[in-house]
């Protein structure tokens, strides 16, 4: 449906960035619709407002009407408007709880996992692996890199260890608060190829305006030489992963108090 | 009833007038509540400017990130912080609330319905002390030992619950505390806005015939009392476990982080409209004395007022969409929010309908009415985006939900209190502002106003995000247009605040030197302009006026005059 709609909608938002999810045209239809919508409203209002300025200007000879807006026939010039309005208010509820529903409530059985932790002022992401299982050995641990393999289903399980922070990927439409003493569990599906920002979109103390990530999606074949370069098994990394692990359990623990 | 409450604060007033009272007694401790309207409005007029200084220097930082501004220096990350909150703390609580209600309400509500002082005098004194005191706290914030406070005004729990998070041990305190007793001060201030209205009405003066803004300050004062309860219980919460080492915001002690967000918000969103409402009444009069126009629907605008304000305790979730509540409570919360449409769709189309047929003057004060009208009505379509959830999920904590905000509260803080000063000054000092002068404040004000946000809008749906000092660590935002939009922005703010000065100029200049205004330069009907100008102790004399008829007769059909004073003896009596 919504790649249907999408070919008579003007595309506002795809011209200011890619869209790199599979859901992010729903969220993009989405905001054309409300745009033709209000913005029919909004002009229509404001270019009667300008020519009633305009008409009723002060003038010699020209005496103001005595109209006290309190009879039927009256009130009809605000009531048949206000009908029309709350016409408009569903055509934009139904569309938007489908959004909703695809986005944060539906979650697709996924193909793979991505654990997300974030803290003053850092990301750790754990990719799961050759496993393809998270928590388990071959856990690829990164700081501030989020790397991803292109038309494959995600989970994501998001977690805070201090404060309130937003995770927020504008090229996929995707923002989710991470709260601390929660796990926060939600999906994307990347479709397009590329490197770009993830951003902290909620204050979260001074540093908060540098608290960002990149994501990597790439195609399988890429994905899976990076996974066996990155391997904790195969080279190294596992015992660099293994001390950020502990690095950021100790700061956890500091925390805690 | 009425003249009960009239008896009990003559008595209590009247000792002032035996002797020429001092400075001191006229002046700083006064119960005159036109002194106290004085008094809120200057110092609403100080924070301002420190407030707008504020914005003025982050600003800079974003379109000239790292270099020196002038004025300020170079720009640390945590003074980023902090300015931002505190731009935002002061602009709504020290300026909006105090001017639009206080110094508004303190003004005109005895004036426009015709008594001679609030009905409960020192409790309206205590109010503004207990103010001053708040700001002078807030104030004393940015110079204790860890500078103040930079968690978003908004005070996130665990962040400003804990001084390891926020690194403002004092700072977070003192805002929370500063908060709190401005909060008190208005309930103080509110239970008189209340309370004269209800008891101190001149004789003859219906429900249907007090004029709206009057109204609209009556229903704010409510809706803040029923909103405030939730917030003021969190912030000792949150005081608690700031200086006490309470868990009520701590997850890891079995507390719970987002129940700050539901305490905040649901004092949060009502607050919108306890601005708006006196703003709105601000125009409605304005509107109708310069139109030369009946209020267009008195009773439907006063019923969507009341309904705006009852739907206002429904969708504060609507803040909190993709903060971790469940996700299914999204639905109710949108569909709340899309309605509130209706009743503001209803107050705006009034003040459009009141257009028609009018003869309209275009005095500052009217330019400033008709800019709200216009300005409001994009900042509250912009609201349709957010509140959809759908597209909140991608907007949410965007420079377009802060464009869409500025494009509420300017319209309601600075224009709408604009062109109350333009229109009340003659009644506050007896003397008119320079139109002249007026009109180029005005130009420079919108101009500036629209050139500052429009573009944010844009870099909004571009995927820019808020409190972020410096965008150039962000390789998507960094680009060379985006920036031009960030330079654009701040540029225009530099011209918004630069013309503040012929208004300033302008209005300490015409208190002493401006045109004598007599009792009722714009020929408007409501009681205030029956007094002189500017009204003495007591207001009217010894004779309080008598109402016939509603605010807005204007334009009468048979009559010469194109006003009809409510207090003006109808022709069948006065022979």
């Amino acid at each position: 449906m919504f790649e249907f709609l999408d070919k008579f909608m003007p595309g506002i938002l795809e011209s200011l960035l890619p869209r790199a999810s599979s859901y992010a045209i729903e969220i993009d239809v989405l905001f054309d619709v409300i745009t033709i919508l209000v913005g029919f409203w909004f002009f229509l209002v404001l270019g009667y407002f300008f020519y009633l300025i305009f008409r009723y200007r002060q003038r010699d000879g020209h005496k103001a009407e005595y109209i006290s807006g309190e009879t039927h026939k009256q009130k009809q010039a605000i009531e048949i408007p206000h009908y029309l309005i709350l016409v408009c208010d569903v055509a934009i509820i139904i569309p938007t709880f489908l959004v909703w529903f695809n986005i944060k409530i539906d979650i697709p059985p996924p193909e793979e996992e991505v654990r997300i932790v974030a803290q003053q002022w850092a990301w750790t992401f754990y990719h799961a692996g050759e496993d393809r299982v998270l928590g388990t050995d071959d856990d690829i641990v990164t700081v501030n890199e989020l790397h991803i393999k292109n038309n494959t289903q995600y989970s994501y399980h998001l977690e805070s260890r201090d404060v309130m922070h937003s995770f927020s990927v504008p090229v996929f439409r995707l923002k989710q608060d991470a709260i601390p003493g929660r796990v926060i569990s939600g999906h994307f599906k990347p479709i397009l190829e590329g490197e770009w920002d993830i951003q902290c979109a909620e204050m979260c103390g001074v540093a908060h305006g540098i608290m960002g990530a990149r994501i990597f999606i790439r195609s399988e074949a890429e994905h899976n030489a990076w996974l066996a370069a990155n391997s904790p098994n195969s080279n190294g990394a596992g015992i660099l992963a293994a001390a950020e692990q502990i690095l950021s359990q100790e700061k956890e623990d500091q925390n805690n108090g | 009833m009425a003249e009960v409450a009239h008896a009990d604060v003559s008595h209590g007033e009247h000792h002032d007038d035996h002797h020429e009272p001092s400075f001191w007694s006229k002046y700083i401790f006064s119960t005159d509540h036109k002194i106290i309207g004085f008094q809120y409005m200057f110092t609403g007029m100080a924070m301002a400017l420190i407030g707008g200084y504020f914005a003025y220097v982050f600003r800079m930082q974003l379109a000239f990130p790292g270099s020196s501004i002038p004025f300020w220096g170079t720009l640390s990350p945590a003074a980023y912080n902090s300015l931002v909150t505190n731009h935002g703390t002061i602009m709504i609580f020290w300026v909006a609330m105090p001017v639009l209600i206080a110094a508004m309400g303190n003004f005109l509500i005895p004036l426009m319905i015709g008594c001679d002082d609030m009905v409960f005098p020192r409790i309206n004194r205590l109010s503004y002390q207990i103010f001053l005191l708040s700001a002078v706290v807030l104030l004393a914030s940015f110079f204790v030992p860890g500078g103040a406070f930079g968690g978003a005004w908004t005070s996130y729990a665990p962040l400003s619950a804990k001084a390891q998070y926020n690194s403002t041990p004092f700072g977070a305190p003192l805002w929370l505390i500063a908060v709190t007793l401005e909060i008190v001060a208005f309930l103080l201030g509110g239970i008189n806005f209340i309370t004269t209205t209800m008891n101190a009405r001149a004789k003859g003066m219906k429900l249907y015939e007090i004029p709206m803004i009057v109204w609209m300050i009556v229903i704010a004062s409510i809706l803040f009392m029923c909103s405030v309860g939730p917030l003021v219980a969190g912030a000792v919460m949150l005081l608690f476990d700031q200086t006490l080492g309470t868990a009520f915001f701590d997850a890891n002690a079995g507390g719970d982080p987002v129940l700050w967000q539901h305490l905040f918000w649901f004092f949060g969103h009502p607050e919108v409209y306890v601005v708006l409402l006196p703003a709105m009444g601000i125009v409605a009069e304005v509107t109708c004395t310069f139109a030369r126009k009946k209020l267009f629907a008195y009773k439907l605008i006063l019923y969507s007022s009341i309904g705006l304000g009852i739907l206002s305790f429904f969708v504060w979730a609507h803040h909190q969409f993709i903060s971790g509540v469940d996700p299914r409570a999204t639905y109710l919360f949108t569909t709340t929010t899309l309605l509130i449409s209706i009743p503001v769709a209803i107050i705006l189309f009034a003040f459009v309908a009141t257009l028609y047929g009018g003869s309209i003057r275009f005095t500052t004060a009217m330019l400033f009415a008709l800019a709200f009208t216009g300005e409001f009505l994009l900042g509250g379509v912009t609201g349709i985006w957010l509140g959809s959830s759908g597209t909140d999920i991608y907007l949410h904590d965007t420079y377009f939900v802060l464009a869409h905000f500025h494009y509420t509260f300017v319209p309601i803080a600075i224009i709408a209190t604009f062109a109350a000063i333009y229109y009340w000054f003659p009644k506050m000092f007896g003397r008119k502002m320079n139109e002249t002068w007026g009109k180029i404040h005005f130009w420079g004000t919108i101009i500036g106003f629209n050139g500052i946000f429009i573009p944010l809008f844009i870099l909004g749906a571009g995927g820019q995000h808020r409190r972020i000092y410096n965008f150039q660590n962000y390789p998507d935002l960094a680009g060379a247009d985006m920036q031009d939009m960030r330079v654009f922005a701040t540029m225009s703010l530099i011209v918004m605040l630069v013309f503040q000065i012929p208004f300033l100029i302008n209005f300490i200049v015409s208190i002493k030197r401006g045109e004598k205004a007599g009792n009722n330069p714009w020929k408007a009907n409501t009681l205030e302009w029956v007094a002189p100008s500017p009204p003495p102790h007591g207001n009217f004399g010894p004779v309080l006026p008598e109402v016939y008829r509603g605010p807005y007769e204007y334009s009468v059909e048979g009559r010469e005059k194109d006003y009809w004073p409510q207090n003006e003896k109808p022709e069948s009596e006065a022979t």
